[in-house]
């Protein structure tokens, strides 16, 4: 994990100042916990096809399974993924080192105490019952140190940098780390009971309000801008073409963070929360397309010129893939915001269906192109090529599968809910009757799901053997020198 | 990577250069989304608590919450039903935004993989739920829920009961020091109506059971809506207070059903299901049949009533 010699052959090695022992640290956290993440997944896929999967053991049950993944997706394989890109990029825009070696430290192994107790509590039962913010008082607490551990390091490194000007992705990193904190910090207040329960200080559907107020800016905040931000650095990196409009990136992040606030509440419509505020949720989400895709846009048109390139480098493939599905989402969330959309696609799988284009389409494949960029120039080269264009198309056909076989399963139910007879009576009275009907539909998401895990479990491999290799030729030049 | 050698005099390459400005601007543009959605509805919600004519949970109800909380119910089961024709009909009133005065936290849920339970209290028996948590495909064949076996082998613990009364009290949920000082007394007694009704099926349970607290929880769920609407009153048709409502011929859930006390709770429980009327009758009527049918079975299906893990 602590190599450094640079060696001679290879792509441009980074200047020996900077400090890559700690984002290697972050790439390969991703991985394992992209692994674990995905792993809980499946095994929630399964118990939702297979009820017999929940086992009888409490800790295994959905209900407690299902937030250890998603915040390990989050928070876990998203998070480090994100702040491998941070440490990373940010001292090369600023071209100095990190602010502090000591605070990386904590950062990296704070970060990673929190989501290990993070999983074993979720599994113990131990949860605040709101969704991505389960995690125990305790651990917001100790979330928050991290985040400031985190903060101060970042713009410490800002503060010393040797450029002027601060690049448009280190525009994205401070909205990500302020909006964060902001969030994390409002929507946990609660008086604590005992040390694993406490309750918020907001009730009902106040409570509700500032829960989607950070569960949608969750999305927005750690699952989109800090990936916008890398895009910007590592698309254009990998393509060797000059970001597309730098106009358009200042119009499209300013629109878009001011936007991304107001829109939470689309996730609580014809719910009891007033009009006005359901209305101003629908009407932002709408908004949002259009920073949006001036994002998605920005990011495609910098290809131009180098789309020969796309056919033969599964780095820009997976880049491609992930903008265009992120281009896919945001049309999907405005659509789902607007109210008779939302009215047929709530409480049904059609919303998990969007999660996972954001979440395996946008961030998985952007995470992805990123490390296999990364693996040359934090080890040595890349084991495998074909390895790695193998898992693009196992990572693509996963997503295709999983998404299509949840959308379909989402409207279907969706339709049966509100299906009539002639006579004015529900057609399929029996709630469960509309549950049986999904489960074909839950095998083939299990398939999408198992197809995308080969494929981290593939770079898994490759990201062993180059580091295997690379140690092996440092070994024999040490030995020679 | 300043690739941008055109603009280098446009306005916002000056704010580039000023890290301490541009941070604050972000946290500004921010700020003014949240504070505009959030502040009004919190003022809003105090005022609807101040007048609100719903109950607290009682101290078994509350605990029964958190076990609900604790074991993730919200990632499967709903408890907000939306103002819509084919919705009502299913699952009954739509749901007031004062009937969740006391939710800590708020469990409207986001998605149904089980059906929605904001209507759930009075809806079927205590036997029937102490089948059904067991082994939920005994009563609804097909489901595709857990079997919550430890809920009959772990206890109430009274200490964390009495934290979180009093926690709840003092975020100001009208509890009363008795509440705190007495918490086992009203735990027992609740938790004994409930024992007593399943003992006329022929199971035997202990009060202190969590799954008699999960019992109470389910009961309570949804049952202050008379209350609120006015008693006895039929509820007013709901068209015209939300766009998209296809006023459905609903009567609110019979009277009696506001579990004044814990007697009221477990009577009501053996009741006639508290249903909507009109249509939903013959919806839910079938889950009813296999209710009734499998509460026949219950002694010899009764799981173990004794013996708990707790500490």
């Amino acid at each position: 994990m602590v190599a450094t010699s640079p060696s001679s052959e290879h792509p441009p090695r980074p200047a020996p100042h900077y400090d890559d022992a700690i984002v290697r640290a972050f790439v390969l956290a991703t991985w394992f916990w992209g692994v674990v993440g995905m792993l809980v997944g499946l095994v929630l896929a399964l118990q939702l096809a297979w009820w017999p999967a929940n086992t009888e053991l409490a800790a295994l049950s959905f209900g407690r399974l299902r937030p250890v993944h998603t915040n390990a997706v989050i928070f876990a394989f998203a998070g480090n993924a994100i702040f491998a890109a941070v440490y990373h990029s940010t001292q090369r825009l600023c071209r100095v080192r990190m602010f502090n070696d000591g605070l990386s430290a904590l950062h990296f192994w704070g970060w990673q105490l929190i989501i290990l107790v993070g999983a074993v509590t979720l599994m113990a039962g131990m949860s605040q019952g709101k969704e991505y913010a389960e995690l125990i008082w305790p651990i917001d607490i100790a979330i928050t140190v991290i985040w400031v551990v985190f903060a101060i390091n970042f713009f410490g490194t800002l503060a010393k940098r040797k450029t002027q000007h601060i690049y448009v992705a280190l525009w994205f990193y401070i909205a990500s780390i302020i909006v964060v904190a902001v969030l994390h910090i409002f929507n946990n207040l609660a008086l604590p009971a005992t040390l694993a329960r406490s309750y918020p200080i907001y009730a009902g559907l106040t409570d509700a309000m500032v829960q989607w107020w950070y569960g949608h800016n969750a999305v927005a905040f750690f699952l989109t801008t800090p990936f916008l931000g890398l895009m910007y650095y590592y698309l254009p990196k990998a393509a060797e073409r000059p970001v597309y409009s730098y106009r358009l990136s200042i119009v499209h992040f300013w629109a878009l963070i001011f936007i991304y606030i107001w829109a939470g509440p689309h996730h609580l419509l014809y719910s009891a929360v007033p009009d006005w505020a359901q209305t101003l949720g629908s009407v932002f989400s709408i908004m949002l397309l259009a920073p949006s895709w001036g994002g998605m846009v920005n990011g495609l048109l910098t290809l131009r010129g180098a789309w020969d390139r796309v056919r033969t480098d599964a780095v820009l493939k997976f880049y491609v893939l992930g903008i265009t599905f992120y281009g896919m989402a945001t049309f999907e969330g405005p659509m789902l915001s607007i109210r008779p959309v939302n009215a047929l696609s709530h409480y049904t799988d059609w919303t998990i269906a969007h999660v996972h284009a954001g979440a395996l389409g946008w961030v998985g494949m952007m995470v992805f192109g990123m490390m296999y960029w990364m693996m040359p120039r934090l080890w040595g080269p890349l084991h495998s090529k074909k390895a790695m264009d193998l898992h693009f198309w196992l990572a693509t056909v996963g997503i295709i599968l999983y998404c299509l076989a949840i959308w379909v399963a989402g409207i279907t139910q969706g339709l049966q809910w509100r299906a009539l007879t002639d006579q004015g009576t529900l057609a399929y009275p029996s709630f469960v009757d509309t549950v049986t009907t999904l489960i074909p539909f839950y095998w083939v998401r299990g398939v999408g799901g198992l197809l995308y895990f080969a494929g981290i479990c593939l770079m898994g491999w490759n990201l062993v053997m180059t580091i295997a290799s690379a140690s092996k030729s440092r070994g024999a030049e040490g030995g020679a020198a | 990577m300043s690739t941008q050698s055109d603009a280098n005099n446009h306005w916002h390459r000056r704010l580039e250069r000023n890290t301490t400005l541009f941070t604050v601007l972000v946290t500004v543009a921010i700020l003014i989304g949240g504070l505009v959605e959030l502040i009004p509805l919190y003022q809003v919600h105090q005022r609807a608590e101040d007048t609100a004519l719903v109950e607290p949970y009682t101290p078994l109800e509350a605990v029964g919450r958190d076990i609900y909380v604790r074991e993730g119910c919200y990632n499967c089961h709903s408890q907000m039903i939306r103002p819509l024709h084919a919705e009502v009909l299913r699952y009954g009133e739509w749901s007031r935004s004062a009937e969740y005065a006391y939710d800590r936290p708020f469990q409207l849920g986001s998605r149904r993989i089980g059906p929605d339970l904001a209507r759930e209290g009075g809806l079927r028996t205590n036997a029937w739920h102490w089948e059904h948590f067991w082994d939920p495909r005994a009563v609804v064949p097909g489901s595709i829920m857990p079997a919550y076996k430890w809920l009959y082998r772990r206890n109430v613990d009274v200490d964390d009961a009495r934290a979180t009364v009093r926690a709840l009290r003092r975020l100001g949920t009208p509890y009363t020091e008795d509440h705190v000082d007495n918490v086992e007394r009203y735990l027992r007694e609740q938790g004994q109506a409930i024992v007593d009704d399943l003992a006329t099926q022929g199971i035997e349970a202990r009060w202190d059971q969590e799954i008699i607290a999960m019992i109470a929880y389910m009961q309570v769920l949804g049952t202050h809506l008379p209350a609120l609407l006015g008693e006895d009153a039929p509820a007013p048709a709901p068209a015209g207070e939300a766009p998209g409502v296809d006023a459905p011929e609903t009567a609110a859930p019979p009277a009696g059903q506001e579990p004044a006390t814990e007697e009221a709770a477990a009577d009501q429980a053996a009741d006639e299901p508290a249903l909507p009327a009109g249509e939903a009758v013959a919806d839910e009527g079938a889950d009813e049949d296999g209710a009734e049918s499998d509460t026949e079975r219950a002694p010899q299906d009764a799981p173990p009533a004794q013996d708990g893990d707790t500490p």
